[in-house]
C-alpha cells in the first residue's frame, strides 16, 4: 500500500497540451504503470484529439465520465489555475494535485473558502495537493508531478516536504542507503494550500505500509508545529524532522511566498526545538536526514 | 511590492477612504508649491520611504510657516533616514510628502492581511494607535481585536461594528468607522494586496474618521493583472542586486556573511546556507537559480554574487532532477571562464548524469573544488575561504 495513489490511480491531466504539462506528462508516462494510469487530458479548445496517444476533452467533467478517473494534476499557468482546481473540485474527484507555481494568492484564499463551503453544504470533499509543489510518487507503481523518478526506491519509508529540490534530497539519501519509501508527498511552497503536514502526517500513520517518515519543513506558518503537537499523542512510527531556514533574516521571503518569518513562532529553531520535544528526531545538518533515518530503525 | 504613503493614500482615496490633503514633493520648491495650494496654517512634511519608523528617525516634521516647510523639506530630502526597519546604512530621501495638519483626538489602528492558518481575511484592530502593532502585541495582546472575514461571504457590517465598538470609537462616528473598515477590506481585496495597514486611524475633533498614515504590500504573483499598482514602484526603495536577479528569474537576497551560494530550489537554497553556518561559515546571500539552471542564469548569478565585495568564496549545490548534470557543469565552467572567478568555488552536483558533470568540472582546468555532500560542500568552503585569509 502507499497514501494518496498507487498502480491502479486513473489520472486526469488539466494543461497536457501546454509545453510543461508536455514535458512532464512524457515523464509520469515513462514512469512505472504510468502508461496505465494517465488516461486523460483536459484542453475545450482541443477536445476529440489526442496527446501521446491518451484522449483529450473538454471538461474535467467530461474527462472524468469517460475514463473513470479520480485524481486530476495540473500544470495551467497562474492566472487560470486557481479556476482548474475550482472545475476539478466540481467534478467531484478525489484529489487534485496542482504544479504550478505564481498563483495570486486571493484566487487561492477564494478557491479554498468555496472548497470548504461546498463540503459544508454535504458536497463531497476534494483532497487539493499544492499548490506550487513537485507532486506525489509512490515508487514502482505512478509518479504524478515533476520529481525525478530515477532516485526514488520502493520501500517503507514516508517523505513530506514543502520544497521540491530539499524532498529529492532526502529522497536521495534514503535511496543511497539502501531504504525506500512507500510515498513522497510535496505539499507545496505557498502560503495558501491544501494539504498540510498534518493531514500527510495523519495519511502515513494509518498507512500500514509506512514504517517511518522524514518531515522537511520551512521557515513561516505554524504548519510543522501543528503536525508535531498532534503527533506527540497520535503518531506511532518514528520520524525525522529538519526545518531549513535557520539562517533566513526576518521580514525576507525567501524565494517560497510562504517561507518569510512574520512572528517568533515562525522561525526554523521555534520550529526545531517544539518538533524535538514532540518527539521527532530533528537534525540541523541536511546531509544527515537518511542516516539519522537509518539508525532509528 | 511595497509603495509609498503618498501612494498608500492615492489607493485609499480612490476606494473612498478620508485622508487629509496633501500631495508629493521632489524638491523643495515643490513641496513650497504644495503647502501654498494646501493653505495651512499647519503642514507636515513626511519622509517618503518604504521603511517604517520614519518619525523617530527624523523624517516627519511640523511646519508653522512656509518658512518652516522650507527648512524641514532641505533637511528631509537627500537626508540618510535611519530606522528600525531600515538598518545601520539608512536610506535616502528623495520624496517627500506635504499635508494638511491634522485635529486628533485619538489614534486607533486596523490592518488587513491574509491568515494562512484559518485561510480568511484577517482584520485588525486596536485602540493603541500611532505605535508599533508588535509592541501591542507583546505587551497588551488583548488590546488587538481580530475577525476574521470568509471572502465568499463578506464583511458582515456586525463584524465591523464588533471592531469599531471594541476598539473605544465613541458611538457617534461608529458609523464613519464602519464604513472605513468595511471600504479598506474592498480595497485589499480588489487590489491583491498581501497587507493594507492604517496607523494611525484618527478621531478626529468633529467626530470624523481619516486615514492618517498608511502601508500597502501587495501579491507579487497578482501584479499582473495590476498595471495601476506597478505603475507605483520606486526601484530606488528595491536592493539594485534583488532587481537585476529578478530579470534573470533568479530569487536573491543579500545576507551579511561571506560565503555567496548558488542553489537550485528555495528550500534547498536555505538549507545550504544552514549547512554554511553549521560549518562555521556565514551565507553571504540566498540564491535560487530556480527550473533550468541555464548557463547565461549561472553566469548572471556569480556576476551578482560577485558584486557583493564581502564574497570571499562561492558554494554550488545542485540537484539535478529533471535538469541534468553535465548542463549545470557546462554553465558553471563557462561562468567562472566569464567572470574570471578568483574567489575559492566548491560545487556539489547531485542526480542525473553526475559522473558526467563532475567529470566535465574536473578537466576544465578552473580550481574547482568537487564535493559529494552538502556537509562536504559546506566543510571544503569554510576551509577554502579561512585558508585563503
Amino acid at each position: 500500500m502507499s497514501i494518496l495513489i498507487n498502480k491502479d490511480t486513473k489520472v486526469i491531466t488539466q494543461g497536457i497540451t501546454g509545453k510543461t504539462g508536455q514535458f512532464h506528462t512524457e515523464k509520469c508516462l515513462e514512469y512505472a504503470n504510468g502508461r496505465n494510469c494517465f488516461v486523460a487530458g483536459v484542453n475545450p479548445k482541443k477536445a476529440g484529439e489526442k496527446i501521446f496517444d491518451i484522449p483529450i476533452f473538454a471538461t474535467v467533467k467530461e474527462a472524468k465520465e469517460a475514463t473513470g478517473a479520480t485524481v486530476s494534476v495540473i500544470y495551467v499557468p497562474p492566472a487560470g489555475a486557481a479556476d482548474a482546481i475550482w472545475e476539478a473540485v466540481e467534478a467531484d474527484l478525489d484529489l487534485v494535485i496542482c504544479i504550478t507555481e505564481g498563483i495570486p494568492v486571493r484566487d487561492m484564499l477564494i478557491v479554498r473558502n468555496k472548497m470548504k463551503h461546498k463540503v459544508a453544504a454535504g458536497g463531497k470533499e476534494t483532497l487539493l495537493l499544492g499548490p506550487n509543489c513537485p507532486g506525489v510518487i509512490t515508487p514502482d507503481e505512478l509518479k504524478i508531478g515533476i520529481m525525478p523518478g530515477h532516485i526514488h526506491k520502493k520501500g517503507r519509508i514516508g517523505v513530506v516536504s514543502r520544497s521540491g529540490t530539499l524532498t529529492y534530497e532526502a529522497v536521495a539519501q534514503l535511496t543511497e542507503l539502501g531504504l525506500g519509501q512507500s510515498t513522497a508527498v510535496g505539499i507545496g511552497g505557498d502560503p495558501i494550500n491544501g494539504l498540510k503536514h498534518l493531514d500527510v502526517m495523519k495519511m502515513f500513520n494509518d498507512d500500514p505500509d509506512t514504517d517511518a517518515v522524514i518531515m522537511i519543513g520551512e521557515i513561516g506558518g505554524t504548519d510543522e508545529v501543528d503536525a508535531a503537537m498532534w503527533c506527540k499523542e497520535h503518531f506511532k512510527k518514528p520520524v525525522v524532522g529538519f526545518i531549513a531556514g535557520v539562517t533566513a533574516p526576518p521580514g525576507k521571503r525567501m524565494g517560497h511566498a510562504g517561507a518569510i518569518i512574520s512572528t517568533g513562532a515562525e522561525t526554523a529553531q521555534a520550529k526545531l526545538e517544539i518538533m524535538e520535544a514532540c518527539g521527532f528526531k530533528v537534525t540541523r545538518n541536511p546531509s544527515e536526514m537518511g542516516k539519522l533515518m537509518k539508525s532509528l530503525l | 511590492m511595497k509603495i509609498h504613503e503618498y501612494q498608500a493614500k492615492e489607493v485609499l482615496r480612490k476606494f473612498g477612504i478620508r485622508t487629509p490633503k496633501g500631495g508629493p514633493a521632489f524638491s523643495v520648491e515643490e513641496a513650497l508649491e504644495v503647502a501654498k495650494s494646501l493653505g495651512g496654517p499647519v503642514w507636515v512634511v513626511k519622509a517618503q520611504i518604504h521603511a517604517g519608523g520614519r518619525g523617530k528617525g527624523g523624517g516627519v516634521k511640523l511646519a508653522r510657516s512656509l518658512d518652516e516647510v522650507r527648512q524641514h523639506a532641505s533637511a528631509i530630502l537627500g537626508m540618510r533616514l535611519v530606522t528600525h526597519q531600515t538598518g545601520p546604512e539608512g536610506q535616502i530621501v528623495k520624496r517627500l510628502l506635504i499635508e494638511e495638519g491634522a485635529d486628533i483626538k485619538h489614534e486607533y489602528y486596523v490592518s488587513i492581511l491574509t491568515d494562512r492558518a484559518t485561510q480568511k481575511v484577517a482584520v485588525l484592530a486596536s485602540s493603541e494607535g500611532g505605535m508599533e502593532i508588535e509592541e501591542v502585541a507583546a505587551k497588551t495582546p488583548e488590546k488587538i481585536l481580530k475577525a476574521f472575514i470568509d471572502p465568499i461571504v463578506g464583511f458582515p457590517d456586525e463584524e465591523a461594528e464588533r471592531l469599531a465598538r471594541g476598539i473605544g470609537i465613541p458611538e457617534a462616528s461608529v458609523p464613519a468607522a464602519v464604513d472605513t473598515l468595511k471600504k479598506l477590506y474592498t480595497c485589499y481585496m480588489e487590489t491583491d494586496a498581501s497587507l493594507a495597514e492604517i496607523n494611525p486611524l484618527i478621531l478626529e475633533g468633529d467626530g470624523g474618521i481619516k486615514a492618517l498614515d498608511a502601508k500597502f504590500n501587495f501579491d507579487d504573483n497578482a501584479l499582473f493583472r495590476h498595471p495601476e499598482i506597478v505603475a507605483y514602484r520606486d526601484l530606488d526603495e528595491e536592493d539594485p542586486d534583488e532587481v537585476e536577479a529578478s530579470k534573470y528569474g533568479l530569487s536573491y537576497i543579500a545576507l551579511d556573511g561571506n560565503i555567496g551560494c548558488l542553489v537550485n530550489g528555495a528550500g534547498l537554497a536555505m538549507a545550504t546556507m544552514d549547512t554554511i553556518k553549521l560549518f562555521g561559515g556565514e551565507p553571504a546571500n540566498f540564491l535560487d537559480v530556480g527550473g533550468g539552471a541555464t548557463t547565461e542564469k549561472v553566469t548572471a548569478a556569480f556576476k551578482i554574487m560577485l558584486r557583493n565585495p564581502k564574497v570571499k568564496g562561492i558554494l554550488v549545490n545542485i540537484f539535478g532532477g529533471i535538469m541534468r548534470c553535465d548542463t549545470i557543469a557546462n554553465g558553471v565552467v563557462a561562468a567562472a571562464r566569464e567572470v574570471q572567478l578568483n574567489v575559492p568555488l566548491v560545487v556539489r552536483m547531485k542526480g542525473t548524469n553526475e559522473d558526467i558533470g563532475k567529470k566535465i568540472l574536473a578537466e576544465s582546468g578552473l580550481p574547482i573544488i568537487s564535493a559529494e555532500t552538502m556537509a562536504d560542500a559546506a566543510q571544503k568552503i569554510v576551509a577554502a575561504v579561512s585558508a585563503a585569509h
